[in-house]
């Protein structure tokens, strides 16, 4: 495939990890934030192919994985109601709210819909004029301007019986959250490409300088990681703390504009759970006031929800790059892709999903 | 005088309401066994499915079998949104999917029942289309369509129709093909892209916001697996890789063989667009189904001359060698990934596309 092959070359990619074999002297632990980085690493075996000094820990940058239990069991409880349709991106159908999913709510007859953009779900609405139709909206800053976008559709459209069930996270927060722990091991970050295409870089160089952390925008195609593993490596060597741009045929420092104005228009930062991490400050987006009609968590009256983990699933150490998923007793046994106990296990971006599926080669298989 | 004649009723000859024909949709009494039925089977199944065993109407078809051998007997049920897509039908999916499941085990395609449960208000023509076509794959991979039954179930409570068949085949007596026996040492070709089935019915339900130009891979492939025993009597293992796509399958070939497969990434053959469309949908073509495809394993030194007679015929021009059967780690499948890496490849975990077939 055109664009995408000449990156994913053996020949190119083997000339970088060369040069990061030529740079390297000793041991350092890179976080990479996002779970489709994480998916790319394992699913081209990447991560074999570096050098031993490099230790590579997973990031929280898989929306599915962080959303947080109560909003997943809200989402139940509304997909459940009569006259709904929950409409959502495929991969939150299976993760484990506290006891049951999506697809069980389906099954037991609630109306719940794949759409591949929220655009999709306002047409949904459009359609369906007589059933309340809400979007789960997840995502961190790369799905926001769509998100965004639909809130705005929708109100021009005059359209009442559209809302959406609001989940957004922002990297930056989750960075110093990280960075910010006395646990922490990160000394480089390779941050997240596609976030950086919508909000650019420029909120990384204060946060490289004050933990005194490189951070290097990376891509996603294995030359695109394997570059972005060569710049962070040279920082680290240079001993220098800077953010810089190894994913510049997409990112720039200012990102794309009109993009972030979208997302200024309809959102303002709020306080955020995030799953197996806990509650991050000014991490998440939240509708503003003007479109605060569109929030299905104030349309719908939920009863109060407890929700209830499982107590042996570690994603939330393996989201903050303590624990690897083979660390897990539970991984690749009592914890599957078809049996999962945490979103790490569902979502294509989760690294436990990631590790099962392309890495697991030791662990026992599942029955 | 006036009032009078506003009360008068004038009868212009007694009248009872003839029941309209309903030949233009199906309706629940085409499937109360009547007349009805009767009707629907004579007009529209017996036409196209025309054949001595069929005509003789008896509750069951009697055969004859053609010599010594064994039979082989597969059973497949067949719904698919929607009914027709680029490149084929449910008609032609139930012939050619009956079809392939026996000519996995060497055998020769003989006869095929059909049950078909069809919602109320399916438009009679379209049901004629999926007959026809019926016809069309059973004619191209030797089967007979010997019986058959009509259901029709309340509107809602079908998506259209759907399609049970069954078939019988004769596999000579020299051939011995199973998934477990794959042997380390054994090429692993397959007959040509992949996702192409998976990827033009997605596309075909038009939830897509793009338009992919793929057509389904739908075809018997029967002929072509003659052409292989003709060249390699000895095929160790023969596999169409349906649903679950071509990961799912050699995982049961690794299971069943307690042997490894390793894939080499950069040999699998998909499609531009195929592979275009699984990139922008996050699906990895490995597991998404083809139904005109095969897997086959056969002895190292037989590879060549297998691939050049699939090359050959109308379904296999895109034959090649993908990988091999070794020892180690036993019931696994990895892959050589294009920048040298190996990562596993398991089974599908639960839904990918929904509802293919």
């Amino acid at each position: 495939m055109k664009y995408v092959s000449e990156y994913r070359g053996a020949k190119l990619v083997q000339g970088v990890l060369e040069q990061i074999n030529e740079t390297i002297t000793r041991p350092w632990v890179l976080m990479e934030i996002c779970g489709g980085q994480t998916h790319s690493i394992v699913r081209h075996g990447l991560d074999q192919l570096l050098p031993e000094e490099i230790e590579l820990v997973h990031g929280p940058g898989c929306p599915v994985c962080v959303t947080s239990l109560e909003l997943i069991d809200k989402a139940l409880a509304i997909a459940g109601m009569p006259n709904v349709i929950l409409a959502s991106y495929g991969d939150m159908l299976r993760v484990p709210g506290s006891g049951r999913d999506l697809f069980s709510v389906r099954a037991s007859g609630g109306d719940v819909r794949v759409v591949y953009s929220p655009l999709d779900a306002v047409k949904i609405a459009q359609e369906n004029p007589d059933k309340e139709v809400v979007f789960f909206a997840i995502g961190f800053e790369t799905t926001a301007p769509p998100n965004a976008m639909a809130v705005v559709q929708a109100k021009s459209l005059g359209l009442e019986n559209f809302s959406m069930l609001v989940s957004h996270v922002r990297v930056p927060p989750a960075m110093h959250a990280i960075l910010g722990s006395p646990h922490n091991r990160v000394q480089g970050f390779l941050a997240a490409g596609h976030v950086c295409a919508v909000m650019g870089y420029w909120e990384y160089g204060p946060i490289a300088e004050q933990y005194n952390v490189p951070i290097v925008v990376t891509g996603f195609e294995p030359l695109d990681i394997a570059r972005g593993i060569l710049r962070v490596v040279q920082l680290l060597e240079a001993n220098q703390a800077l953010a810089d741009n190894a994913y510049a045929r997409a990112v720039t420092l200012e990102g794309n504009q009109p993009a972030q104005e979208l997302i200024r228009r309809v959102f303002e930062p709020c306080d955020r759970n995030w799953r197996g991490i806990g509650m991050i400050p000014g991490s998440g987006w939240c509708l503003r006031a003007e479109f605060r009609g569109y929030d299905a968590g104030l349309r719908f009256d939920v009863e109060a929800i407890q929700p209830k983990e499982s107590p042996l699933c570690i994603a939330g150490e393996i989201l903050q790059g303590l624990k690897k998923p083979f660390d897990c007793t539970a991984f690749g046994r009592q914890c599957t892709p078809e049996t999962p106990l945490g979103a790490t296990m569902v979502s294509s971006e989760g690294a436990c999903a990631a590790y099962y599926r392309y890495a697991h080669i030791d662990v026992p298989e599942s029955s | 005088m006036k009032d009078d004649q506003q009360d008068l009723v004038i009868i212009h000859g007694l009248v009872c309401p003839r029941p309209l024909s309903h030949e233009d949709t199906i309706v629940l009494g085409h499937g109360s066994g009547g007349r009805m039925t009767q009707r629907l089977i004579e007009k529209t199944f017996y036409p196209p499915f025309e054949n001595p065993t069929l005509l003789r109407g008896d509750d069951a078809a009697v055969v004859e079998l053609p010599a010594e051998g064994r039979l082989a007997v597969t059973t497949d049920g067949h719904i698919v949104s929607p009914l027709f897509f680029p490149g084929g039908d449910i008609g032609r999916l139930a012939v050619c999917g009956t079809a392939n499941d026996l000519a996995m085990v060497g055998a020769q395609p003989r006869w095929l029942t059909a049950s078909f449960i069809i919602e109320e208000g399916l438009p009679r023509f379209l049901l004629e289309r999926v007959t026809q076509s019926m016809k069309d794959a059973a004619e191209e991979s030797g089967l007979i369509i010997v019986g058959g039954d009509t259901k029709v179930t309340e509107r809602g409570k079908a998506d259209g129709l759907f399609i049970t068949t069954t078939g019988v085949g004769w596999i000579p007596a020299d051939r011995n093909v199973s998934g477990a026996n794959a042997r380390s040492g054994d090429a692993l070709l397959i007959s040509g892209t992949i996702g192409d089935h998976g990827i033009a019915v997605l596309a075909a339900r038009g939830e897509l916001a793009f338009q992919a130009d793929v057509e389904s891979d739908l075809a018997p492939l029967n002929g072509m697996v003659e052409a292989m025993f003709d060249v390699c009597p000895s095929i160790h293992v023969l596999r169409d890789p349906t649903r679950g796509g071509v990961a799912t399958t050699l995982n049961e070939i690794a299971r069943q063989s307690n042997a490894a497969i390793v894939l080499d990434e950069t040999a699998i053959p998909v499609r531009p667009a195929v592979d275009a469309a699984c990139e922008m949908l996050g699906f990895d073509p490995l597991y998404v189904a083809n139904e005109g495809k095969l897997l086959a394993c056969v002895p190292h030194e037989d590879a060549e001359k297998v691939l050049a007679v699939m090359r050959e015929t109308k379904y296999g021009a895109d034959a090649c060698q993908i990988g091999i059967v070794e020892d180690d780690p036993a019931g696994r499948v990895l892959m050589k990934t294009a920048i040298g890496g190996t990562r596993v490849i398991d089974v599908l975990a639960g839904e990918m596309l929904p509802r293919i077939c």
